[in-house]
């Protein structure tokens, strides 16, 4: 069954207001900053967002006021360090206060992972005599059963809607993903529902020919987009590489809250689609972000 | 030979590497300080990386974050974060590498605000995998500017935890992350902009071990927040051999990292 939907559609349906939404799970490649700037578009509000280290895509949907909750590792921009809307959010809850749960990118990939196991938490010795363990309140501090050393419990977390910027998918939702994996996996596993954001739409037969390849179970994705470039200014392996230009000058052009509204103006919402996106995108800057050399496995063989 | 302050440490840290370690490697300078070590005298480390890679060979490009694609490329093992944290969780990890906004004099470090947690002056961008290195690696480098506002008697936020504070049940230090329940590790070094300190586990305390050609105790003492200790051999720090020098400049030829 094909679940194709525009990345309009996809996000009309299926982030409404005041989801819990995971995004940038691979930590800095295959941000889906397409779905993050349509959501943008569409004006959603009082978003939780659940990632590990963040880059620039949550510091977006923070200016932007879509977010009042944050429960990750790290907000900002990679390249760069501080995200300046993160800071006017927390500082001066410009444009809105917003409420953070800090992590570690352990914590955050445990708690994920502990939804996906039907475990209400999963026990950890990282982040003891920390402050982020004292004060992100959903954490526990206990002694262990088997031996009365202090452990930090980390609870299940089930995001609404997990979005995965991957390679490639078929139309039903059967993605493969290949490169650092951050906490993708984990955060499709937990989810509700999945968003898939693909580079390329291939046929069944391409994605079964590689099983160990696929990220998660199709029957969790409701919707796939495809959008090509859909993950820049972030890389996709074997598509394009990291734009670090594009993040210095959001990091420069955001420094104010003026600021930040032309840039959003500009790349945003003055924009429809991620084609016009494209087009805006000097073909040039482009071609020096594209694969210069293929690189591609060798065969694997699934014969019997 | 000229060298920058960045230089100097991606040399200090890059020294820290023992041959053949697996070595997890923070963002920024750890990343050129990984290349330079593989290239001079531990040929045989290994690299775990957050993104869930590891590698035994540096980058064949200067990487700006470790998910660039070149640093995917050729690597032993591109899995999830869980999977490597998970390795360094189990002890298997014998170096870690992080920066900070803040230091205390027991290595304790702030990324994550100034101010009052409630109300913070600044909203720094927290953790991301700093505080499980800091908590589950055998041996911790810490690297970061060297200001006075920066390395302070006590931090406002322990995000990634050092040897703690002494408190009414013992003094900080090894003892202290022992009754925290931390399972090994501790800051083995911080490396700054001036200086090279290492730590007493007895008391957890920073103990100046060398303090920069150009530098000096005084200079050192006068951008620190709290009264230095010295170590026994506490004398200038070895300066970039020109060798050291070449390999960082063909990893980084513009300076990104080290200008």
């Amino acid at each position: 069954m094909s679940k194709l939907l525009s990345m309009t559609e996809a996000i009309r349906r299926y982030v409404p207001d005041g989801a819990a939404v995971a995004l940038g799970l691979a930590l800095e490649p295959c941000i889906p900053f397409a779905a993050g700037h349509e959501i943008i578009r569409q004006g959603r509000r009082d978003l939780t967002l659940i990632g590990p280290i963040s880059d620039i895509l949550f510091d977006q949907l923070i200016g932007a006021g879509c977010v009042a909750k944050i429960q990750a590792a790290w907000v900002g921009n990679v390249s760069e360090g501080l995200g300046h809307c993160y800071r006017r959010a927390t500082e001066q809850a410009q444009p809105r206060p917003i409420v953070t749960e800090d992590h570690s990118n352990f914590t955050i990939g445990l708690a994920l992972r502990a939804a996906s196991l039907g475990a209400p938490y999963i026990p950890t010795r990282s982040l003891l005599g920390s402050d982020l363990a004292r004060k992100n309140s959903t954490f526990l501090q206990a002694s262990s059963p088997f031996d009365g050393s202090p452990l930090l419990l980390v609870p299940a977390l089930q995001p609404d809607v997990t979005i995965l910027h991957v390679q490639r998918s078929d139309e039903d939702g059967n993605a493969h993903l290949w490169g650092s994996l951050g906490i993708c996996q984990e955060a499709m596993l937990a989810a509700r529902q999945v968003i898939i954001v693909a580079e390329e739409i291939v046929s069944r037969e391409v994605i079964t020919s590689d099983p160990n390849r696929v990220i998660g179970p199709s029957y969790k994705v409701c919707a796939v987009v495809h959008e090509p470039w859909g993950a820049h200014p972030s890389a996709v392996q074997g598509y394009y590489d990291r734009d670090h230009q594009f993040y210095h000058e959001y990091h420069t052009r955001t420094r104010t809250a003026e600021g930040f509204q032309q840039w959003l103006d500009e790349w945003v919402l003055g924009l429809k689609t991620r084609q016009e996106y494209m087009a805006k995108l000097a073909p040039a800057r482009r071609g020096a972000l594209s694969v210069k050399e293929h690189r591609y496995a060798a065969p694997v063989d699934y014969g019997y | 030979m000229e060298y920058t302050p960045r230089e100097l440490m991606v040399v200090c840290a890059a020294r820290q590497i023992r041959d053949g370690e697996r070595v997890f490697v923070g963002m920024r300078l750890p990343l050129l300080a990984f290349a330079l070590a593989k290239r001079t005298h531990a040929p045989n480390c290994v690299g775990i990386f957050e993104t869930g890679l590891i590698r035994d060979t540096p980058a064949r490009e200067l990487l700006y974050t470790m998910g660039d694609a070149p640093n995917i490329c050729g690597a032993l093992w591109a899995t999830s974060t869980i999977n490597v944290i998970g390795l360094m969780a189990a002890g298997e990890i014998e170096l870690g590498f992080i920066g900070g906004a803040e230091i205390d004099r027991y290595g304790n470090l702030n990324t994550s605000l100034i101010g009052d947690w409630q109300q913070p002056r600044v909203r720094l961008p927290g953790s991301g995998g700093g505080a499980d290195i800091a908590s589950l690696a055998q041996r911790l480098a810490i690297i970061m500017p060297h200001e006075r506002h920066r390395l302070r008697e006590r931090v406002d936020f322990v995000t990634s935890p050092g040897y703690g504070y002494p408190d009414e049940q013992g003094p900080a230090g090894v003892a202290w992350r022992q009754r925290v329940g931390l399972p090994r590790g501790g800051p083995a070094v911080l490396i700054t902009t001036l200086a090279v300190f290492t730590f007493d586990p007895a008391t957890g305390e920073a103990l100046l071990q060398s303090y920069h050609p150009g530098s000096s105790i005084e200079q050192v003492q006068e951008e620190t927040g709290w009264p230095l200790r010295l170590a026994p051999d506490c004398a200038e720090t070895v300066p970039p051999t020109p060798e050291e020098l070449r390999v960082i400049r063909e990893c980084d030829p513009h300076g990104v990292w080290t200008s």
